[in-house]
């Protein structure tokens, strides 16, 4: 639905150059929910602009629902960002125009006439559960409000994409919540592809099915959730799961398991135990629930080196687990 | 001179003082803003982006926001009299006034659009909404309550033109004052004229924040 290649753009600012987005690839398939995460300044926002065009690229391509954005000219594209919607951090709403007015803004622009833009107002305004605020104005309603008008108004169109730009960083917890719920339910009812960028762990635990983590511009790693979490070394599983830093006692072996897919429901630490003879001790882990599958990573400690282990390690990674050897410290530091 | 002499005096001498007043704000809101709006569309990386066009409107605005009022009104004459034949008395005064007036809304107009978010205007672009749209109907509308109280600021700036005017030969409640309270010692003239023209002022700002207010939802 949304194909990006070779993506390149850089910022001139005062002779200096700010690579902002340096050659991504991406695509988001029809009717899924994609996740962009990254620190602040990783090129997030940059990347998200160029794909309704808000900000043009230096090179690479651009296709949305088939067409070739970087192709169409000013008429052209003004049609094809109509069908385009996109959220923001800061909401983008007319202060001067009411609930109503706002969600009508689009419509206007986009030729409706007057009665059916009446019509089409109520059905959104019900879509986002704002029905009785259809008067008031932006100032009067509270931040999760303002978004779900903000969400009303880029579905006027009846879009085929959703582009949304830290939709719930100004909100708190509760309000994000119910922001990302309502996402969800749109991408399941409307059938509507989201592509959003964030720089919360929660966000794309809560409803991405897919996700990128960005930095300085690039893509670090890009994948189905529940498989990147099953990559050894990913940022995301270390982000979604993070685990205290530790280093094995001697004479022990301190593996990181990471489970996710197929592996889920297998009992695979009384396995081992049993298998083994072992005592396996759980120093730390973290389960959760994603896109409907359990997914977690383990902190276990086995008694004996990493060469008395190799067989139990090699039983873990057959059972489909994700298995990382934690390094001892001292090591390194003896070497010095 | 008792006041059954000076009331007759007082009303063609405030209609002069309102008609130029009028007439000059009428230009200048059309004119100012139009330039207001050209001065931020065409700043780099505005909606028209055209710097070269940007440094030329605002060196001109500077410039006539810098000559005092009565340099300027002289200066403009041989302008004035292409425009309306003539060099003296209120239709004359009205060019002046007007050309005077129009860089100082013109600078109003561009700090009020000026404070219109930039993410609204993006979200309007990313509508695919066409530039004359953002500008009518995002920045204009957006900043309108700016927009009036710039006006006001502008209209009272007026008024305070008109009885400059009114001292060389433009009419209007300067002209009286000029005439009779300073040429000819009447007290009484002099008095009227000043209560006229604070009252004006004050009934002025008190409508132009009345609708700013009106157009404010906050
Ligand atoms: N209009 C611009 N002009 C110049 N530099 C810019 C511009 N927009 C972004 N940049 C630079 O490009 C880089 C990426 O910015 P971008 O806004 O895309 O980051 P981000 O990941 O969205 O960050 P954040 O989470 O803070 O929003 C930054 O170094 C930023 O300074
Ligand atoms: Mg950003």
């Amino acid at each position: 639905m949304i194909q990006i290649e070779e993506l390149r753009k850089t910022y001139r600012v005062r002779g200096r150059e700010v690579t902002a987005v340096d050659g991504v690839d991406l695509t988001v398939r029809e009717g899924e929910i994609f996740g962009v995460l990254g620190r602040s300044g990783a090129g997030k926002s940059t990347l998200l602009r160029c794909v309704n065009l808000l900000e043009r690229p230096d090179s690479g391509r651009v296709v949305v629902d088939g067409e070739d954005l970087l192709a169409l000219g000013g008429a052209g594209l003004r049609r094809a960002r109509q069908r385009i919607g996109m959220i923001h951090q800061h909401f983008g709403l007319l202060g001067s125009r009411t609930v109503a007015g706002n969600v009508a803004f689009p419509l206007e622009v986009m030729g409706v006439p007057r009665a059916e833009r009446a019509e089409r107002v109520a059905e959104l305004l019900d879509l986002v559960g704002l029905a009785g605020h259809a008067d008031a104005h932006p100032a009067q309603i509270s931040g999760g409000q303002k978004q779900r008008v903000g969400i009303a108004r880029a579905l006027a169109g009846r879009p085929k994409v959703l582009l949304s730009d830290e939709a719930t960083s100004a909100l708190d917890p509760d309000t994000t919540a119910s922001i990302l719920q309502l996402l969800r339910d749109l991408n399941r009812r409307l059938g509507l592809t989201v592509l959003l960028i964030t720089h919360e762990m929660e966000v794309v635990k809560r409803i991405c099915d897919s996700a990128a983590v960005m930095r300085d511009g690039r893509f670090t790693e890009s994948g189905r959730v529940t498989e990147l979490l099953a990559r050894p070394g990913s940022e995301l599983a270390r982000g979604l799961f993070p685990l205290p830093p530790a280093e094995p006692r001697p004479g022990t072996t301190l593996l990181e398991v990471t489970f996710a897919g197929d592996s889920t429901d297998q009992p695979f630490v009384s396995a081992l135990a049993r298998k083994y003879s072992l005592d396996v001790n759980i120093l730390g882990g973290a389960i959760e629930t994603i896109g409907g599958e359990r997914v977690g990573r383990l902190r276990l400690e086995l008694p004996g080196g990493p060469e008395a282990n190799a067989a139990q390690i090699a039983f873990l990674r057959d059972s489909g687990l994700t298995v990382v050897l934690t390094a001892p410290a001292t090591d390194q530091e003896d070497a010095r | 001179m008792n006041w059954d002499e000076v009331t007759p005096l007082l009303w063609p001498a405030t209609r002069e003082t309102l008609y130029m007043t009028g007439v000059a704000t009428l230009f200048t809101a059309v004119l100012g803003l139009l330039l207001g709006v050209l001065l931020v569309v065409t700043e780099r990386g505005g909606l028209l982006s055209a710097p070269p066009v940007n440094r030329v409107l605002s060196f001109a605005v500077n410039v006539g926001r810098s000559l005092p009022f009565l340099i300027l009104m002289v200066a403009i004459i041989p302008f004035t009299k292409v425009v309306v034949g003539t060099s003296i008395g209120n239709a004359a005064a009205i060019v002046p006034l007007t050309v005077g007036a129009i860089p100082f809304y013109a600078r109003l107009v561009e700090i009020a659009l000026r404070e219109v978010d930039t993410g609204v205007i993006a979200a309007a672009e990313a509508m695919g909404a066409t530039r004359r749209e953002i500008v009518g109907k995002v920045m204009l509308r957006e900043a309108r309550p700016g927009l009036v109280s710039g006006l006001t600021v502008t209209v009272i700036a007026l008024i305070g033109y008109t009885a400059m005017a009114g001292t060389v030969g433009g009419g209007g409640l300067g002209n009286l004052a000029i005439v009779y309270g300073y040429q000819r010692f009447e007290g009484k003239v002099m008095l009227a004229t000043v209560v006229l023209l604070v009252l004006m002022v004050l009934i002025i700002q008190a409508a132009g924040d009345l609708v700013a207010r009106r157009l404010t939802h906050r």
